[in-house]
């Protein structure tokens, strides 16, 4: 019953992907082309709030449902060829599939089964990562 | 007077609502919104064999995030088919012209089944951009440690140095494909 939020906060964030269309590969393809605002409106408006949001936490210590001091973790910033060349690789399939993960899973579950081998090979991508892990430069 | 429920929504009501999961996901669980974990997390359960980077406790580190994208499974079930958009998605004309000079022509969906359909799978450019677009997208996230939830959204809000680098690098990759890449492949 605890994890139940979990799918509850997935289930709104998969329906709300839907809505703001960034699920869709005519989206991203107008995106990376420049040729509307829509994308960049969307991604800098929820930066902006989570900014904000993230701000306020801290100013005043915010805690969480259960009384626990609200904690995020930092990114490790000493490590920039990871954050380049991966982010880099990460592009490309972003841009090729037009869908990031979040997209991926609420595509296919809108009813595009051909999603599934998109998802598998992200499986598969994210293992062979592992496997490599400790001889890419990071 | 539910039409709202089938339209789609402006950037301006969307975008505040993705930022304000990051509070609303701190608050009831102190989790730090981000997808593409659960590909790791996945791997963990099912297939650890004898790689390091999926030996770990998955159940108590990974299994809120499995159950997130179940959910997001579920959100475009309802979003994209229960109240599906009857409706093309309203693009720009330049896009659609760009698009179509690639020889894309089917607008209707909310991907081409030009390119995302079953008996495109096996041709050149079905393989190009489902499974080794596929691939990139889990290789990359994983090596560049988040996606667009983890790093674009959940990431710069917290204003970290090494998110803003990720995601310079998913838009250079993005245009590298789009300018570059797209012409030749089509």
């Amino acid at each position: 019953m605890q994890y139940l939020k979990y799918l509850v906060f997935g289930t709104l964030f998969g329906f709300i992907l839907m809505r703001a269309e960034v699920i869709s590969w005519f989206r991203i393809q107008e995106m990376f082309r420049f040729q509307d605002f829509h994308m960049y409106g969307i991604i800098g408006s929820a930066i902006l709030i989570g900014m904000i949001s993230i701000m306020l936490i801290r100013k005043f210590n915010a805690k969480d449902i259960h009384g626990n001091p609200i904690t995020i973790e930092p990114k490790d910033s000493s490590q920039m060829y990871r954050y380049t060349i991966g982010g880099l690789l990460f592009g490309f399939g972003w841009a090729l599939t037009g869908a990031c993960p979040g997209p991926v899973f609420a595509l296919l579950g809108s009813g595009i089964s051909v999603f599934a081998v998109i998802l598998l090979s992200a499986l598969a991508g994210t293992y062979v990562y592992g496997y490599f892990q400790k001889q890419l430069p990071h | 007077m539910f039409e709202f429920l089938w339209q789609p929504w402006p950037w301006y009501v969307t975008g505040p609502i993705i930022g304000l999961m990051i509070p609303i996901m701190l608050f009831f669980s102190n989790k730090a919104l981000g997808v593409s974990s659960s590909l790791r997390h996945t791997c963990a359960a099912c297939a650890p064999g004898k790689i390091e980077f999926f030996k770990y406790d998955w159940k108590t580190q990974g299994l809120w995030n499995i159950i997130f994208v179940v959910g997001i499974l579920l959100g475009g079930f309802l979003g994209g088919y229960i109240f599906a958009n009857p409706d093309p998605i309203a693009i720009s004309e330049a896009t659609k012209t760009d698009l179509q000079a690639l020889g894309i022509t089917d607008f209707e969906g909310y991907v081409p089944s030009d390119i995302f359909s079953w008996s495109n799978l096996f041709t050149v450019h079905g393989i190009i951009i489902m499974v080794v677009g596929g691939f990139l997208v889990g290789f990359g996230a994983r090596y560049a440690g988040g996606c667009t939830s983890g790093h674009a959204i959940s990431g710069i809000s917290n204003l970290q140095l090494a998110s803003v680098v990720a995601v310079i690098g998913f838009f250079a990759g993005g245009l590298f494909i789009t300018h570059v890449i797209y012409p030749l492949i089509f």
